[in-house]
């Protein structure tokens, strides 16, 4: 049970964008067609779940097995960007397809900072457990859920957009300025979901 | 270009948050106040300076081919020492901006300028870059900062304006940050035009 509600909190309570702040350059940059996004928020879930386990392996097996902790930072992204062009590679041999539909993305996702944020919350252990231990498991749990929050977000905002790009907009606001305004309704509307955690939790019985 | 130049050119011409947008996750999620805001601003403009300084001398040694791995590495040995400092000498201040600190390795702004500038400049032309890109950035966060805190709470950097009871607090929350930088963008797009 812990674990849905570890799920649902990542997702809906502590969207990644929407109430983080984190992978707003993607958020608005590849938000104008609901296609692109999907393929976005595909790339993010794929890269991110493998760099959590990795990263997480890393931080307990070389860098606090050694007493290397404040090299976090520096080793974190040079394994994220590694792990990214490793994944670009191993996609292109095994499966052609799945290459054509995200590869445009994954060079773009090494300085998205959802992807470094995550590690670290996971590899601290600071993210919302819902009473369990922080471990892998969870770790992977909360990565996953993380992930797809961040695709919902993207497709939801992708798909406003398609709409808004037909409507008359004040001279002024175009552009960037009406898309930032939109992402705040729409974070605006996420914010009903808070409280949902405690909810669920008493419902649970956790 | 001389140094004066390229030091407005990053404050105004082409100013990081309003007109390049450029590393919008510190700008949004650090500026709930105006002193966050600033303070982010600083952190990144000391990690900007150095990194365009140590680009620029190093940029002959680096072979063309692996040069983007080895400016970040450069860019996260530098965050690693501000972090170090910070949580040596402004702990509060360190919790409170929490994970944007390490994020400031992948902020756009100091790859990007990298890359444009420190990769073709010679260093004292980079310094003025880190410093007016910097103090760019700076001027956004805390003008950002300053419009939430103003609106959300009635006060600019703590000090009131007007009371705390006609603040909207949704200026503070989430969905405030994207507004306000929504319309500060358009108010600044058309005193540009004009």
């Amino acid at each position: 049970m812990a674990y849905i509600l570890i799920f649902i909190t990542a997702i809906f309570v502590n969207n990644i964008v929407l109430s983080q702040f984190l992978g707003i350059c993607p958020f608005l940059g590849v938000s104008k067609k609901v296609e692109t996004a999907c393929g976005m928020g595909a790339a993010v879930a794929f890269v991110l779940t493998i760099a959590t386990i990795v990263t997480y392996l890393i931080q307990i097996y070389v860098l606090e097995a050694f007493g290397l902790e404040y090299l976090q930072t520096i080793a974190f992204i040079l394994v994220i960007a590694a792990l990214v062009q490793m994944v670009e590679i191993i996609l292109k041999k095994v499966s052609p397809s799945l290459y054509q539909a995200l590869g445009v993305f994954l060079p773009l996702i090494t300085t998205n900072c959802c992807i470094l944020g995550v590690a670290i919350l996971v590899a601290n252990g600071t993210y919302a457990t819902q009473g369990l231990e922080p471990n892998l498991l969870t770790g992977v749990v909360f990565a996953i859920s993380t992930a797809l929050g961040f695709a919902l977000a993207l497709v939801i905002f992708a798909g406003i957009r398609e709409q808004l790009s037909l409507m008359p907009v004040p001279k002024g606001m175009q552009g960037m300025s009406i898309a930032l305004v939109t992402a705040g309704l729409l974070a605006m509307a996420f914010m009903g979901f808070s409280g949902v955690d405690n909810g669920l939790s008493k419902l649970f019985g956790i | 270009m001389n140094n004066f130049k390229v030091l407005l050119n990053g404050i105004i011409k082409e100013n990081p948050t309003f007109v390049l947008l450029l590393g919008m996750c510190p700008t949004l999620g650090t500026t709930s106040s105006a002193i966050n805001g600033m303070s982010m601003g600083l952190a990144t403009m000391a990690v900007l300076v150095f990194s365009n300084l140590i680009i620029s001398l190093i940029k002959n040694l680096i072979p063309d081919m692996v040069r983007i791995p080895c400016f970040i590495v450069v860019i996260a040995s530098l965050v690693t020492i501000l972090q170090m400092v910070m949580q040596a000498y402004l702990p509060d201040l360190y919790a409170t901006l929490g994970l944007f600190i390490p994020l400031i390795v992948v902020n756009c702004i100091i790859l990007g300028r990298a890359e444009a500038f420190a990769a073709k400049n010679g260093p004292i032309a980079s310094i003025f870059d880190g410093i007016g890109m910097g103090l760019g950035f700076t001027l956004g966060l805390t003008l950002l900062g300053a419009t939430r805190e103003l609106l959300g709470t009635g006060r600019i950097f703590s000090l009131p304006i007007f009371a705390e009871e006609y603040g909207a607090l949704v200026f503070v929350l989430a969905p405030g940050a994207f507004i306000a930088l929504g319309y500060l963008i358009a108010i600044i797009n058309k005193l540009r035009k004009a």
